[in-house]
């Protein structure tokens, strides 16, 4: 091979401002990069709030870098729209990865993540004994009454600001992520899974109609601050004590536990059809227009080694997605004080919709629990969010879903 | 005449060249796949052919229908009535839901009014953008005049010989140069509902017997703190306009009026409103247009919310175009707004001409 054939690959990835990541990630890469001499990966970070735009963007101008990493929900709508192509590495490589770490769409692994997110209910164990509360577990998780009297005893208690912050001010994908579990918990869904054609039943029906009266009440019985609340109080509301409860992610944990000694993390309460949170954090991919698939499947799997997952898990608090990975780790190996996420994960988490479609629908039920926070009426609200995410599909062909 | 604009204005030509190849590029160009992009289905991504559509985009933006609600009776044929003696009516989705009505179907309940027994209920197949629009023009309304009248005051106020005047014309212009997102972001904290600012200061200057106000979670107070934040932000660019208006006016022209024995508002009146009759010109149209622009504000402290009382339309536009990878639908608002700014701007231009 001549001197200079020595293949450039570019990778974006959407975490710009974010050093612990950044340094991991520029770790694996000149790892990889003094490792052997047939590649050359070089990174461009973007911050995450617009890096999806920045795709979309290069994508129209055919510019798309090589490798790319894609929140696990868009990754079908990638896929489905061309941008992706399936990963030129054999599945069963990652045969022990958690299932929401993996990419899946129309029956290919299209993006493989290096960790996995899940939610969990912050609290602090004194808060638990102090209120009388049942500390819940895995198996017996709080029911939907428990959950309640819960936020009005922290509520009667009158020493919180709120009993429990939904981190309402994030507007973005947050809301899916972390509130969409609730409605699934009470047996509906953002859309009907077995077609993924409609939403009608699924958003509106029944049990979607008493996940939106318990949301309302949330807001109306002045446990949780709305839509407006301090954007910083996602940070440091709970650490503060201004909640007796915090709706957060794991990716919180690390910096929590440093600041509030007693801290627990509750799995989610059962509305009736069982706890559930969210699944499916940023993966990678190979863009479908990259001239050199197997070089980047050669950086994806170098960098999906154990030792990399372990780093990024102890650096940023994410669950590590394989059970060796997890034994390597400061807070998930056996006994660890985060070990609990990844049984969460295995047990509850659910990906979001796997459509094409998601993108738009996660922004109309995002909207839809915004207004219904702020005093809409439910049954009109859902009734509308049905229609715009019926009306989406049919403007689409039914996203390739036949 | 042809030779003269192509020969000796050569070098003329040769400076505007650059302006005029960039406004093709970035602005007329653009503007005509806005227009052709609303005709079609366009996607941002997606594998799917485009499709003209003729002007389904602008019949789902604008289409209208009033429906007449009859009250609730029972079987003798009586009026049901609740408790407190309002007259109960049939819930509007039966009728937009119903497979009896399809040419309703999708729509929702932009407002409602009570005509006798009956309620007429004005439906839209798109409330959000009937909102959006209503919403940018009381913006426009409300900030226009004031922000006008405001700097028109602030520039009299610093067009004076005093020592120090730069440091007043400083701190009014100060906002201007702080980016509107930073700024945002910053009055966020100062309208926050718990321990803003602002509330802080009403219960400090009231003793404790104002109630605290969660300015931007209350739907009819979202838009009115917009409207203040906004005039407060570029009141000091117009002002500086308003100035650069006063600093044309001779002052031989105020001698005079000295001289004549004019009261102060009379040489307001009959000196320096004259004076300055193409500055306002100017700044109503840059303020009226600027006031339909509203975006950045809204991305970053209500997205549309609560409840759609900040929706406006160039926030649509994005959220639609970019949010919801509906090119096309964005393409039909933008138009739709572009429309309505030419209008309102050839109307002022009207009524402000010279006669």
């Amino acid at each position: 091979m001549p001197a200079l054939a020595q293949p450039k690959l570019t990778m974006w990835y959407h975490g710009a401002g974010n050093e612990v990541e950044s340094q991991i990630l520029n770790q694996i890469i000149s790892d990889f990069n003094t490792s052997q001499s047939d590649w050359t990966v070089s990174i461009e970070s973007f911050p995450e709030k617009t890096y999806n735009d920045s795709i979309a963007a290069a994508a129209l101008a055919g510019n798309l870098p090589d490798i790319l990493d894609v929140d696990g929900p868009i990754m079908p709508n990638w896929a489905w729209a061309g941008y992706l192509q399936p990963l030129p590495i054999d599945e069963s490589e990652f045969a022990d990865f958690l299932p929401g770490t993996k990419g899946v769409w129309d029956g290919k692994l299209y993006s493989i993540g290096l960790w996995d997110a899940a939610v969990a209910l912050f609290a602090r164990q004194s808060t638990l004994k102090e209120l009388g509360l049942r500390t819940p577990t895995l198996d017996k998780p709080w029911s939907s009454e428990e959950f309640m009297a819960a936020l009005d005893a922290a509520k009667t208690s009158g020493k919180y600001e709120y009993a429990l912050d939904l981190g309402m001010n994030d507007q973005a994908e947050w809301y899916s992520y972390a509130f969409s579990p609730f409605l699934q918990s009470f047996g509906g869904d953002i859309v009907d899974r077995s077609t993924y054609r409609t939403a009608e039943g699924a958003l509106n029906g029944e049990a979607a109609q008493a996940f939106g009266k318990w949301w309302q009440s949330l807001f109306t019985g002045g446990y949780a601050p709305d839509t407006s609340e301090d954007p910083a109080d996602q940070q440091t509301g709970f650490i503060d004590g201004k909640f007796a409860f915090q709706w957060n992610g794991n990716w919180r944990a690390v910096e929590t536990m440093e600041a509030v000694d007693d801290v627990v993390f509750l799995p989610a309460p059962d509305f009736g059809a069982g706890s559930k949170i969210g699944a499916g954090s940023w993966q990678f991919g190979v863009s479908a227009k990259s001239k050199h698939p197997e070089g980047a499947a050669e950086f994806i799997k170098f960098a999906t080694q154990d030792k990399y997952l372990a780093a990024f898990s102890d650096g940023i608090g994410l669950i590590p997605p394989t059970p060796s990975a997890a034994q390597m780790t400061k807070n998930y190996k056996d006994g660890g004080t985060l070990a609990m996420f990844f049984d969460l994960s295995k047990a509850q988490a659910l990906v979001r919709p796997v459509t094409p479609g998601y993108v738009v629908q996660s922004k109309v039920f995002t909207k839809a629990v915004a207004d219904i926070a702020n005093g809409a009426d439910v049954a009109d609200t859902l009734d509308a969010a049905v229609d715009e995410i019926d009306a989406d599909i049919e403007n689409n062909d039914g996203y390739g879903h036949r | 005449m042809a030779s003269k604009l192509t020969l000796s204005n050569r070098t003329g030509w040769t400076f505007a060249l650059p302006g005029f190849a960039l406004i093709v590029i970035f602005v007329i160009l653009p503007f005509f796949f806005a227009i052709g992009l609303s005709l079609t289905n366009q996607r941002l991504l997606s594998p799917n052919p485009t499709q003209f559509v003729g002007l389904e985009n602008y019949q789902q933006l604008l289409g209208l229908a009033a429906v007449t609600l009859e009250p609730e009776r029972d079987d003798a044929g009586e009026v049901v009535r609740n408790k407190a003696g309002e007259i109960q009516y049939p819930r509007l989705r039966k009728i937009t839901r119903s497979d009896d009505y399809p040419q309703y179907r999708g729509m929702r309940e932009w407002f409602r009014w009570q005509s006798g027994d009956n309620v007429m209920v004005v439906i839209a197949s798109d409330v959000v953008f009937m909102k959006a629009l209503v919403n940018t023009f009381l913006f426009v309304l409300a900030v226009a005049p004031v922000q006008a009248g405001l700097a028109l005051v602030l520039a009299l106020l610093i067009n004076q010989k005093l020592r120090g005047i730069n440091v007043f014309r400083a701190i009014y212009f100060m906002p201007v140069v702080v980016s509107i997102v930073v700024v945002s972001l910053l009055w966020r904290f100062i309208y926050d509902g718990q321990n803003g600012l602002l509330n802080s200061i009403l219960q400090g200057l009231t003793f404790g017997l104002f109630q605290p106000v969660d300015w931007l979670g209350n739907p009819s107070t979202a838009l009115p703190a917009i409207m203040a934040m906004s005039i407060w932000q570029a009141v000091g660019f117009h002002m500086v306009i308003w100035l650069a208006g006063l600093q044309t006016i001779s002052p031989t022209l105020y001698e005079a009026a000295a001289i004549e024995g004019a009261s102060k508002w009379q040489t307001f009146r009959y000196v320096t409103w004259p004076g300055l009759r193409n500055t306002a010109v100017l700044v109503l149209i840059v303020i009226t247009m600027q006031g339909f622009a509203l975006f950045a504000q809204i991305d970053v402290m209500t997205n549309g919310g609560p409840r759609d009382s900040t929706q406006t339309l160039v926030f649509q536009a994005v959220e639609r175009g970019y949010g919801k990878q509906d090119i096309s639908g964005g393409s039909t608002i933008s138009v739709i707004l572009f429309a309505i700014v030419l209008t309102i701007s050839l109307i002022q231009r009207w009524l402000t001409r010279e006669r």
